[in-house]
């Protein structure tokens, strides 16, 4: 990946757009977003510099930040934007071009928690949440958060032991593996 | 009861798990009400944050086969009361409507066409369809001992253009209907900041401290109870209060209901039918309350 570059300046803002039906240069810079973003104060870079960032081509500075992964996708600032530009849905396209571009993910933790929740819904076609923890806690090694929660929740039956496996299973599966050839024909 | 309702019902994986009293309270209010649900057949995961936080052809994907099986099944509305899924049901809808080449594209991962007659409802708006006459109808109980605090958060009403629901930043249908069982809906500011939804697991700290704020508003401002449509911003604000107390020993508990909740009880049905015993922080009506 270059940086601080011109000569590339074009493929990743134009990979976004593509990604997002949007223009990254419809922002200009007025800082409502960050201003209103409820998880501002955890990020390393405030959300309008991220955009800033894409617009001016630094985008190994937008790729390996923390913000977009801490973004909690509330969409306030998609809503208050005077440019009508969906912050949120950026993100999005920018959080997915990280992990396309093999960037090191700062925030580890909600990455191994996405890819654990996925790994449920393309095993058994619905999230199922010991799984889930399991996955979780194994790939972190987080083991012992929350496991004052577990013995409650099993007893209100609100943690099953077995998944709940769909007949469309297979269907499932098969939309996670054609959405993944997609990935690598492109590359 | 004539001009009964018939609607879908797409439940969502956590009415099936950590949110079962969500689906065990809309069931029977449902059912109290007249209104008959059909669940959409052998429904898989609307993807939820995981898949559009990571690839937004398989969070389409993943949402779109739930509509193509609502369609196949003949239904014309369905209801999403989790927010989450609303949402991402929605949106799905509407960026396949609006951009052709993405229908084809999850047309094609779906091997099966797209026609989009489907009506997505999210809670409150089944209430709504139902009819403020009939719910009104049909309350047994005063709940006016309840000093609520309706909290949407933020995937029932953003983004505004596509859930055409209510007002994105002062919304007032969830208090109105409320109003019909005698709760006071109290006024308060933190009725659209997010709980820190999906970083429950991953960064606690964060939601810890966003469900905090959200509950201090709530009871500096006289709430007694708090009212939700979301099993994620349940999972946050009743079931983090035992980690908010640990960080905060000072923290003031208040109980958290979601919506159908709390209409069943003003229908005359007990906590326990409604999964109520299954919160973190115990509620119960007054006895004394006709």
């Amino acid at each position: 990946m270059t940086t601080h570059t011109s000569t590339h300046a074009s493929t990743i803002a134009d990979e976004i757009a593509e990604k997002t039906f949007q223009d990254v240069s419809l922002c200009y810079q007025c800082g409502k977003c960050s201003a209103g973003c409820p998880v501002r104060y955890y990020m390393d870079v405030a959300p309008n510099k991220i955009v800033r960032f894409i617009q001016l081509g630094f985008y190994e500075e937008a790729l390996k930040s923390s913000t977009p992964w801490l973004c909690a996708g509330c969409q306030t600032c998609s809503t208050r934007c005077p440019q009508e530009f969906d912050l949120a849905k950026f993100m999005d396209a920018v959080r997915e071009l990280a992990l396309e571009k093999g960037v090191k993910v700062k925030e580890q933790d909600i990455l191994k928690f996405h890819k654990a929740f996925l790994h449920q819904i393309e095993n058994f076609g619905r999230a199922y949440e010991v799984g889930l923890v399991a996955e979780y806690k194994l790939k972190t090694m987080h083991l012992f958060d929350d496991v004052d929660s577990a013995p409650g929740m099993i007893m209100k039956g609100k943690l099953k032991l077995l998944p709940h496996v769909i007949k469309g299973r297979k269907a499932v599966k098969d939309i996670f593996i054609k959405t993944a050839e997609k990935k690598q024909t492109k590359k | 009861m004539e001009n009964n309702l018939k609607a879908g019902y797409f439940p969502g994986c956590s009415q099936t798990g950590t949110a079962r009293e969500y689906d065990l309270s809309l069931r029977s209010v449902a059912e109290k009400l007249g209104t008959e649900l059909t669940d959409v057949d052998d429904w898989n995961c609307c993807g939820a944050t995981s898949a559009h936080v990571t690839n937004h052809t398989l969070a389409n994907a993943l949402a779109m086969r739930n509509i193509v099986q609502a369609e196949k099944q003949g239904l014309t509305e369905m209801v999403a009361p989790c927010a989450a899924c609303y949402n991402r049901l929605i949106v799905s809808q509407h960026e396949t409507q609006i951009h052709p080449e993405l229908k084809k594209e999850i047309e094609a991962i779906l091997d099966s066409k797209i026609e989009n007659p489907v009506q997505v409802m999210n809670i409150v708006e089944l209430f709504t369809k139902i009819g403020a006459d009939k719910v009104k109808q049909a309350v047994v109980k005063d709940l006016k001992e309840l000093n609520a605090a309706c909290y949407y958060g933020c995937l029932l009403l953003r983004p505004s253009d596509i859930t055409h629901f209510d007002d994105a930043e002062q919304p007032t249908s969830m208090e109105e209907l409320i109003k019909l069982t005698g709760a006071k809906p109290v006024e308060w500011n933190f009725k659209v900041e997010c709980c820190g939804a999906a970083h429950s697991i991953a960064r606690k700290d964060i939601v810890v401290d966003l469900s905090k704020k959200i509950l201090d508003d709530a009871v500096a401002h006289g709430a007694n109870v708090m009212v939700v449509a979301c099993p994620m911003c349940h999972t946050n604000l009743d079931m983090r209060q035992k980690a908010i107390k640990k960080e905060y020993p000072e923290h003031k508990e208040i109980p958290v209901l979601y919506l159908t909740e709390l209409i069943g009880l003003a229908l005359g049905m007990d906590e326990k039918e409604l999964g109520i015993n299954l919160h973190t922080v115990k509620f119960e009506l007054k006895k004394e309350t006709a």
